[in-house]
């Protein structure tokens, strides 16, 4: 880090996540679930399906449905969340479910649903990146045929300095704020999203940084993995 | 390069398994030139093709599969059997009481009630409609004795061994009878010491399958 450039608040480097830790089958009764730990962060996630999908009516002939249900607890925050599901959980739901849909071959479950629900436990700011971390994590876990892991990262602008990965002090003080989410192996965009300005340079700098945080919890996704399947061997690709 | 050799390594969904012809054959897809994993498992490069054996997901019906059900709800035609797939296996009354069948007459509650297990054979699944399965067989219908346990279904193929290698040397060193269903239910006829061997052989299994020496990982669990 040079030094004309300001520390951050949590005195990380610019281009450093927080502390990210992912444990895949934490749950009993679901078919696949995951816990990560995200900085300040404690999300759980659970999948459930393919079933039945009710109500009838929401049925496809030809393939899968998605429920996402993206919930925070009510202890998650520093005053009391209401814990019923506001606005700002249905949107939220939505985006996670419209992030982890191309990589769910859906066609291969038709008339069912794949539930996923995600709740926070302890929040802080970039969840809903962590939460689809979780939520691919829990769905490879409840093996549910994928096309690829759903990985997701942010990058902002914080006091004229592109960052990554930023949280909730500072995405209440800096200038932007953008989460993406992409399939690792074929680098398409699932989820973007901008809050604030970034001009042009700003921009291309902070999709280069997100992309490198997202490499980094890909490898942790597969090491959560591959440590309840295969003992911890082959969790990250020799090639 | 195709080989007679057969090639196994750990993949993820994403990762690619091969590149180059090859035939696609079970949960992989093929994307260009590569061919991609799309669950959790142990990937098999063979002449034939590439397969993933998966470790876990839900039991697919395949027609003619032997599965273990229980009766979950049942109406005036037909009975709804819990076969451990995301759609409920339907028996119709017709099945059992052959083309005569009346739902006046016949009473269903005299073959099978509510909480009953028995194994069946599954007729016809297409994925559109509900698997429809039948009783009628040598080794089908109600299951009056035993025990049930359950072990993910893309496992059963390791309890089952090479040309049933692996259960016959459970039963032979437990003194254990067992059914298997190919919906991850196995039924273990036999005293409760050769039941409790014989389930617990099944769970490890079942925590150990993608481990090489199972064989005498099991034989020396059982000779404790």
């Amino acid at each position: 880090m040079s030094k004309n450039k300001i520390e951050r608040i949590s005195g990380r480097a610019p281009d450093e996540l927080r502390n990210v830790s992912i444990k895949a089958g934490v749950i009993k009764n679901a078919d696949g679930s995951a816990l990560i730990e995200f900085g300040k962060n404690k999300i759980m996630a659970a999948v459930f399906g393919p079933k039945e999908v009710h109500p009838k009516h929401m049925m496809v002939s030809d393939r899968a449905i998605i429920k996402c249900r993206y919930h925070m607890m009510p202890f998650s925050t520093d005053t009391r969340k209401r814990p019923n599901i506001s606005r700002r959980e249905i949107e939220i739901s939505k985006v996670i479910r419209e992030a982890v849909q191309p990589a769910i071959i859906m066609e291969d479950y038709p008339r069912t649903a794949i539930e996923i629900y995600i709740e926070i436990l302890q929040s802080d700011g970039g969840s809903r990146c962590a939460a689809i971390n979780a939520a691919s994590t829990a769905l490879a876990d409840a093996g549910i045929n994928m096309r690829d892991l759903v990985t997701a990262c942010a990058a902002g602008k914080v006091d004229g300095q592109v960052v990554l990965d930023v949280d909730d002090t500072e995405d209440k003080t800096g200038e932007a704020d953008m989460p993406i989410a992409l399939l690792p192996n074929t680098g398409l965009i699932t989820l973007f999203q901008l809050d604030g300005n970034l001009s042009k340079e700003e921009f291309d700098k902070a999709l280069e940084l997100a992309k490198i945080g997202c490499d980094k919890l890909y490898k942790l996704q597969r090491d959560a993995l591959s440590e309840k399947y295969f003992d911890g061997k082959n969790g990250n690709k020799e090639e | 390069m195709k080989t007679n050799s057969v090639e196994r390594k750990y993949v993820m969904p994403g990762d690619v398994v091969i590149e180059g012809d090859h035939n696609p054959l079970a949960n992989v897809i093929k994307s260009g030139n590569k061919i991609i994993s799309t669950k959790i498992g142990m990937a098999e490069i063979s002449y034939n093709g590439v397969r993933v054996i998966p470790l876990n997901g839900t039991y697919i019906p395949r027609i003619d599969d032997v599965v273990i059900g229980k009766v979950a709800d049942m109406n005036g035609f037909a009975w709804e059997i819990d076969i451990n797939s995301w759609f409920f296996g339907i028996l119709t009354g017709s099945a059992v009481f052959g083309r005569q069948f009346s739902s006046s007459r016949d009473s269903m509650k005299s073959q099978f009630n509510k909480g009953e297990c028995l194994i069946a054979k599954i007729l016809s699944f297409d994925r559109t409609r509900d698997p429809l399965i039948s009783v009628s067989g040598p080794g089908l219908g109600k299951i009056n004795e035993g025990e049930i346990t359950y072990i993910t279904s893309s496992k059963i193929p390791r309890v089952i061994g090479k040309k049933g290698a692996m259960i016959k040397l459970i039963e032979e060193n437990t003194g254990c009878r067992m059914t298997i269903g190919q919906n991850g239910a196995i039924l273990l006829k036999g005293t409760d010491e050769a039941r409790t061997k014989a389930r617990n052989a099944v769970k490890l299994i079942g925590n150990q399958a993608h481990i090489s020496d199972l064989n005498d990982k099991v034989i020396s669990l059982i000779s404790k």
